[in-house]
């Protein structure tokens, strides 16, 4: 029964369940109506699907007696699960319609893509945070806020599809459930805030250790770390300046976002020590 | 001799019966309706009854002893609102029985209205109701058929689109604002024009929240008139620029044969608050803002046309609902007037 439940059935249990709870919301705009008991179905998917998930990495954290972010795969794993979790505060608190259903699809993209390549899983890094807790959190804060950057990208590609249907008085359908635009104006600037500090925090942590070991960070690592980090702090100033508001705000963090996933390969190369993964059963 | 059987009926005339000048004619005021109720509880063979008179609608339904009593019915109609015989068979239709329920749970539903999906009319259906409890009109009969209509008409709203999306201009635009801005409570509303289009558009912004409304209009006394109406402030056009900055939704309905607000006006206006959206409707023909302005970074523009499209668009989406509607109900009706048929045989004679 145990060989049942490794930690990648639990993923796939959980990638499952994002797909079924973005199923659900598609349903659910499907018949022109997105009633209260849709959204419950396609929170209790997520919430589970996120369980599972959790424990799917947890399980790989045991394993590897530490942050399970020892390679592609599972920091794809970690960034889905961090934009799930940052929904669950987001969507609560703004009760945002339709952001359920487009993390949904995004968590469930991320998921299955991850678990349906193979490369990214046969090898993982060895002892990749030198058994330094501070580099983990260093780590687990950077991946943590690209899972922020990622649902900024969802909300900034709400807020386009509601400019346009606006711009375009195209009314009906998806666009008749989005949030409005002033309500994605607000959420945007919370996230970028959040996944400014976040990195910025994770960006402090890592310099304070590599100060003291500057060999120990290979120079494409460091360069597009910080490249990334200079890129979303230039775009808050400017958000905060009102000087980069609206579509144009959105579109940058869609674009930047996209540019950020790109940069987890120059990050990722950095690993040495690289072993066969032996975590658990296939 | 054969017992005659209980009819439940209903005899009235509405938009779909009748012409505006009969329908002005059977208009019942407090008076005249007081005159039919007391008329009617002295006629002979009438069990229970409610009177519906609404605007559109002069419908009277009620349990008689048996058919023969209608024809009495119909005298007491003519006499009390002075239709000749001939008018009112013309105007008034007659339905028993499971018609009649079917037609009262079309009503409440807004289904029979002529604007189709309205609300109103179920507010009014249950006013009709409570008066005629409170005066002990209604017996078993209608109070079992009026309450299964109220949780009908609550089910058709519910389950169906029948009630979705806005159709009149000022509650389009209200709507279309709450896309754009969400809740409407701390939203500046800025009315250029002193008409009667402005402050309805002005008074469905309050409906929804709005509390911040100032009264542009070419004379100050015009606007300072407008805007204690409205209950906001007022101003001159002179100020008109300044006051672009400060609004979240500008609503325009001048007469002026040119452009009241250009697009300089309103770049100048939404560069200093670029984080939030500017709402303009234009209301005006000749149209008061340039077209030009739809262009501009979180400027929505739309204009008498565009509203209308989006009115006429959603009374669609309504039609489209009724078949769905008409399938519910008819289960419905289909299902409780055995229960009424039950009631109607077994309730004591009067």
């Amino acid at each position: 029964m145990s060989l049942l439940i490794t930690d990648r059935s639990l993923l796939w249990l959980g990638a499952l369940l994002y797909l079924a709870g973005f199923l659900t919301g598609i349903f659910g705009l499907a018949r022109r109506q997105f009633p209260a008991r849709f959204r419950t179905i396609l929170n209790a998917f997520l919430v589970a699907g996120w369980g599972f998930q959790w424990l799917g990495l947890y399980q790989r954290g045991l394993a590897a007696h530490g942050c399970p972010l020892g390679n592609t795969f599972e920091i794809v794993q970690f960034v889905a699960w961090s934009a799930m979790l940052v929904y669950f505060f987001v969507g609560t608190a703004f009760r945002v319609s339709l952001l359920g259903l487009f993390t949904a699809g995004y968590a469930a993209t991320l998921a299955f893509v991850s678990l349906l390549i193979p490369h990214w899983d046969l090898v993982r890094g060895q002892k990749l945070f030198g058994e330094n807790p501070w580099i983990e959190v260093h780590a687990a804060l950077a991946v943590f806020s690209y899972g922020v950057f990622g649902l900024l990208a969802l909300t900034s590609l709400m807020q386009l599809l509601q400019n346009w249907s606006l711009k375009k008085k195209r009314l009906n359908g998806l666009f008749w459930f989005l949030p409005s635009v002033v309500q994605l104006e607000q959420i945007n600037y919370r996230l970028i805030v959040l996944g400014v500090m976040l990195l910025t925090i994770s960006l402090c942590v890592g310099a304070s250790w590599w100060v003291r070991n500057t060999d120990s960070v290979h120079l494409p690592k460091l360069m597009v770390t910080i490249g990334v980090w200079l890129a979303y702090f230039a775009v808050l100033l400017l958000r905060w300046r009102g000087r980069l508001v609206s579509v144009r705000f959105a579109w940058v963090c869609l674009v930047m976002f996209c540019l950020a996933l790109l940069s987890l390969g120059p990050i990722n190369s950095n690993r040495h020590g690289y072993q066969p993964v032996t975590l658990s059963p296939r | 001799m054969e017992t005659p059987t209980p009819v439940l009926f209903l005899l009235g005339a509405s938009h779909h019966t009748a012409p505006l000048a009969v329908r002005e004619k059977l208009a019942l005021d407090d008076t005249r309706a007081g005159a039919l109720a007391a008329q009617l509880r002295q006629t002979a063979g009438i069990r229970e009854f409610t009177l519906l008179n609404t605007c559109n609608r002069v419908e009277l339904y009620g349990v008689a002893q048996s058919p023969d009593t209608l024809a009495a019915l119909r005298a007491t109609l003519c006499a009390i609102t002075g239709c000749t015989p001939a008018e009112l068979d013309s105007a008034v239709a007659l339905r028993q029985n499971h018609d009649a329920i079917a037609h009262l749970f079309a009503v409440a539903s807004g289904l029979d209205s002529q604007i189709v999906g309205e609300t109103e009319i179920l507010g009014q259906v249950k006013q009709a109701y409570d008066g005629a409890l409170e005066q002990r009109w209604t017996g078993p009969v209608l109070n079992r058929v009026f309450q299964k209509t109220f949780q009908a008409a609550k089910h058709i709203r519910t389950h169906t689109g029948i009630g979705s999306g806005q159709i009149s201009i000022a509650t389009v635009a209200v709507d279309l604002a709450g896309r754009i801005f969400g809740e409407l409570a701390g939203t500046k509303v800025l009315v250029v024009g002193a008409g009667e289009i402005g402050l309805k558009t002005v008074q469905a912004f309050q409906s929804r929240g709005a509390t911040s409304i100032t009264v542009a209009s070419r004379t100050l006394a015009k606007a300072e008139e407008a805007a204690a109406v409205a209950g906001g402030w007022a101003l001159s056009m002179a100020d008109l620029p300044d006051a672009v900055a400060g609004a979240d939704v500008i609503a325009s309905s001048t007469s002026s044969p040119g452009f009241i607000l250009t697009r300089d006006m309103v770049a100048a206006g939404i560069k200093r608050r670029p984080a939030r959206p500017l709402f303009l409707i234009d209301l005006a023909l000749p149209r008061d803002v340039d077209p030009a302005a739809a262009q501009l970074s979180n400027v929505f523009l739309y204009n008498l046309d565009d509203l209308a499209k989006i009115a006429e668009g959603n009374l669609a989406q309504r039609e489209a609902e009724v078949a769905k509607c008409r399938a519910i109900l008819a289960e419905r009706t289909a299902a409780l007037w055995p229960q009424v048929a039950h009631s109607l045989n077994h309730a004591p004679r009067g």
